[in-house]
């Protein structure tokens, strides 16, 4: 039988199809036309198999796709035009990567015939991207798109996920090909999954065995190998404490007996000193990064380290370990678990306690139960958190918002908080909230931002306006830039260097996008007003007065060991 | 793992596909680590490339650099090695002056001692062709320098073999395609 005759933007349509997604964030442009032809078909009347959502700036497309891929654990997609369109997304794009978020992004380009002659919206994307994406690749035939989408999605989420571009030629979108479906699920270049080191597992539960003060820190490489349970199940049967990175909190759930809170910068002051003082450390899916390590030459010295990780290049990247388990931490902490003594370490478990204490009197009841004064940050968000019983999706922007509701909401259920970690891209939350909703719509989304982060996105309104997308928006506003402001103060003579912001007046912005507004300015209406904003259905902007001058604490100043961590600060 | 600097070389294979030299040599760019020498050239495996690249670094950075080449989804493996690990092997091509040449004979003998081999003579110049470890050209280029007698001189970047039995990622290629076949069936 002949083979069906299509044009490469149709067998576009069908090859997402056929990788089954069913939403797409995007914006249109000149030389993504033929697609955007192709999807008016299969977005409406019998054919209808897609959502797209229009973006209102394609940085907002990468956004979302992040948004939806984190809460949902499937690929995220965006289709944008070339040149601007698609240099707007490689914010995102580079995000995703820094993160390990599985999105695809399909940019338009010149057709083949105009590439490298400065065409107008032409950018090298693919030269541009290359060291962003886990793979970038220019679609110049018609006969190719089925090849590279199939093996864009196979790339973007096997293994360690990441973010894949694909540059698609303009005469490669109208030109037509023979319908073929191709279904890529190896590369042989490419070994997503390597296999476990029996050696490995055995001196991995030997040193775990021989350990009197063990210690786990939980990655996002749990949510993404989908390992909770296997976690817990390896935690629980050796009696190890456990932290969680900033990427990693919904990995276990907050008030878990071995939680011992979160790592970092500003985590909790617990597992920050006791990384000090652990025999043994297991890293679970996470990377060391700098926020987490603090200064590296002095991180954890008297510890083996175990590091288990899918992606071997991690291994002895910033700190180096006794015993690495290259592999899926689904299959690793099982195999490691079997090897394991059942054991207790209550004592140890429990000295974790005295800076628990210490941190809650001097940080955490000050910070949330405040007896006067303006409204603070962490109040809120434990007011959010409370309302909700830790069921909601955190997704937050960047800076103080983000640590203070990092710090201070519940997390009950995988895959509950989207958060820019690697990169730090203010900007960040409003889109990947909206994003969240279509990845997880039965369940509340509440984003937490700040005046700056806001007004980077702020254009998304209209994307929640058009969707009535239900984001849960607060917004912590304190008329500052204030995690630079905190840092001007501490580290640069209190010279506040363009870190006070004029903010417009939100209201009349939310009345112009028909989006519920409400502000908070006394402490005593805010339960009331969480507890409306969460009983009203759709958008919801809820404003709240923060003090002005705040500080995220504790905090471990930049190029000091993790047991430096003050739970006060002066500030001259 | 000592920070002593060594010259590593770093044998990667790849698939034939544009812009991969592009995104290996990023990896090194990005830790603002030189490349001396780099060869590009087709293996032994049918649409496998091979890259012989040459930088001075310590162990623990050229191990980092080089898992980061492997991470790049068309590489196929990348690993590094010392001199002593490896038969390498360069090749220079001078162009010198005949009439210096004819006129100084300890020019024809130095170049004779190197075993180099005179590829033309003509009345205005003549191509010298060397090939052998870096030591050996730099040495024969230092040489007829003095002599004053170089026009031209350039250097091809570093090849080598492994002194190990087969190339490095036969097995690994056979072990990737056992594990699609041992899918199928």
């Amino acid at each position: 039988m002949a083979k069906e005759v299509i044009t490469g933007a149709e067998a576009l349509m069908r090859s997402l199809k056929d990788e089954g997604v069913k939403t797409i964030f995007g914006y249109p442009g000149g030389s993504i036309m033929p697609v955007y032809d192709s999807l008016y078909g299969y977005t409406r009347g019998e054919n209808k198999w897609f959502d797209h959502i229009l973006v209102r700036h394609e940085q907002a497309a990468a956004h979302a796709a992040e948004g939806f891929a984190r809460v949902s654990g499937e690929v995220g997609v965006c289709i944008v035009t070339s040149g601007p369109g698609a240099t707007n997304t490689l914010t995102g794009v580079a995000d995703a990567m820094l993160d390990s978020t599985p999105i695809v992004v399909i940019a338009g380009q010149v057709g083949v015939g105009a590439l490298g002659t400065d065409a107008f919206q032409e950018v090298d994307l693919v030269g541009v991207a290359q060291p962003i994406t886990k793979w970038a690749y220019q679609i110049r035939r018609a006969e190719d798109v089925a090849w590279a989408v199939s093996r864009a999605f196979y790339i973007a989420r096997s293994g360690r996920p990441g973010p894949v571009v694909l540059d698609f030629a303009k005469n490669a979108q109208t030109h037509t090909t023979e319908w073929e479906p191709v279904h890529v699920d190896y590369v042989r270049s490419y070994n997503p999954y390597p296999k476990l080191n029996a050696k490995a597992v055995e001196e991995a539960a030997e040193l775990i065995n021989n350990a009197e003060k063990p210690f786990a820190l939980i990655g996002q490489g749990v949510e993404l190998g989908g390992a909770q349970s296997e976690l817990v199940e390896f935690l629980e049967k050796a009696d190890i404490p456990a932290a969680r990175t900033l990427l990693g909190l919904s990995a276990l759930p907050t008030g878990h007996p071995l939680d011992m809170g979160m790592l970092g910068m500003h985590g909790n002051y617990a597992p920050n000193i006791k990384t000090q003082e652990c025999d043994v450390l297991i890293a679970i899916g996470m990377r060391f990064s700098d926020r987490v390590t603090g200064l590296p030459s002095t991180y954890a010295k008297q510890a083996k380290i175990i590091h288990l990780d899918i992606d071997k290049s991690e291994i002895d990247k910033n700190i180096k370990t006794t015993v690495a388990v290259v592999g899926d931490c689904k299959m690793s902490m099982p195999a490691i678990t079997r090897l394991m003594k059942k054991n207790t370490h209550k004592e140890w478990r429990e000295s974790f306690k005295k800076y628990d204490a210490m941190e809650d009197e001097k940080v955490i009841q000050p910070a949330i139960h405040p007896a006067e004064g303006p409204l603070l940050m962490g109040e809120v968000v434990n007011m959010v958190a409370e309302a909700t019983h830790g069921d909601a999706v955190l997704v937050n922007d960047v800076g103080q918002n983000q640590m203070f509701s990092a710090r201070y909401f519940k997390y009950n259920k995988k895959r509950s908080i989207v958060t820019s970690g690697g990169l730090g891209t203010m900007g960040f939350g409003l889109p990947a909230a909206v994003g969240a909703t279509f990845g997880a719509p039965e369940r509340t989304v509440c984003l937490f931002t700040g005046d700056g982060g806001l007004q980077m996105s702020i254009q998304e309104f209209g994307t929640i306006m058009e969707q009535q997308a239900p984001v849960k928006m607060i917004l912590l506003n304190n008329n500052y830039l204030g995690n630079v402001r905190q840092w001007q103060d501490m580290f640069f003579g209190h010279r506040q260097s363009y870190t006070k912001m004029l903010n417009p007046h939100y209201e009349s912005i939310c009345k112009g996008y028909g989006i519920n507004y409400d502000v908070v300015i006394d402490r005593k209406d805010l339960k009331a007003k969480v507890d409306k904003m969460l009983a009203t259905d759709g958008p919801y902007l809820l404003e709240c007065a923060i003090k002005e001058e705040d500080n995220v604490l504790p905090m471990t100043a930049p190029g000091k060991s993790v047991d430096e961590m003050m739970l006060e600060i002066k500030i001259d | 793992m000592a920070k002593e600097k060594k010259l590593y070389t770093l044998l990667v294979h790849s698939e034939n596909i544009a812009g991969i030299l592009n995104q290996i040599t990023a990896v090194f760019t990005r830790r603002q680590v030189n490349i001396e020498s780099l060869n590009v050239s087709a293996s032994s495996l049918k649409n496998i490339h091979k890259y012989t690249i040459t930088a001075w670094s310590d162990e623990d950075q050229i191990q980092k650099i080089t898992k980061q080449i492997e991470k790049k989804i068309d590489v196929v493996k990348a690993d590094y090695y010392t001199d002593d690990e490896l038969f390498i092997h360069e090749v220079a091509l001078f162009k010198i002056s005949t009439p210096i040449l004819m006129e100084n004979p300890e020019v024809s003998r130095t170049i004779r001692k190197h075993d180099a081999r005179m590829m033309e003579v003509n009345p205005t110049y003549s191509t010298v062709l060397l090939a052998g470890l870096t030591e050996d050209i730099a040495d024969l280029f230092h040489k007829l320098n003095e002599f004053g007698c170089i026009l031209q001189y350039t250097r091809s970047g570093r090849i080598a073999v492994t002194r190990s039995f087969e190339e490095p990622i036969s097995d690994f290629l056979e072990e990737q395609e056992k594990k699609v076949n041992g899918d199928a069936e």
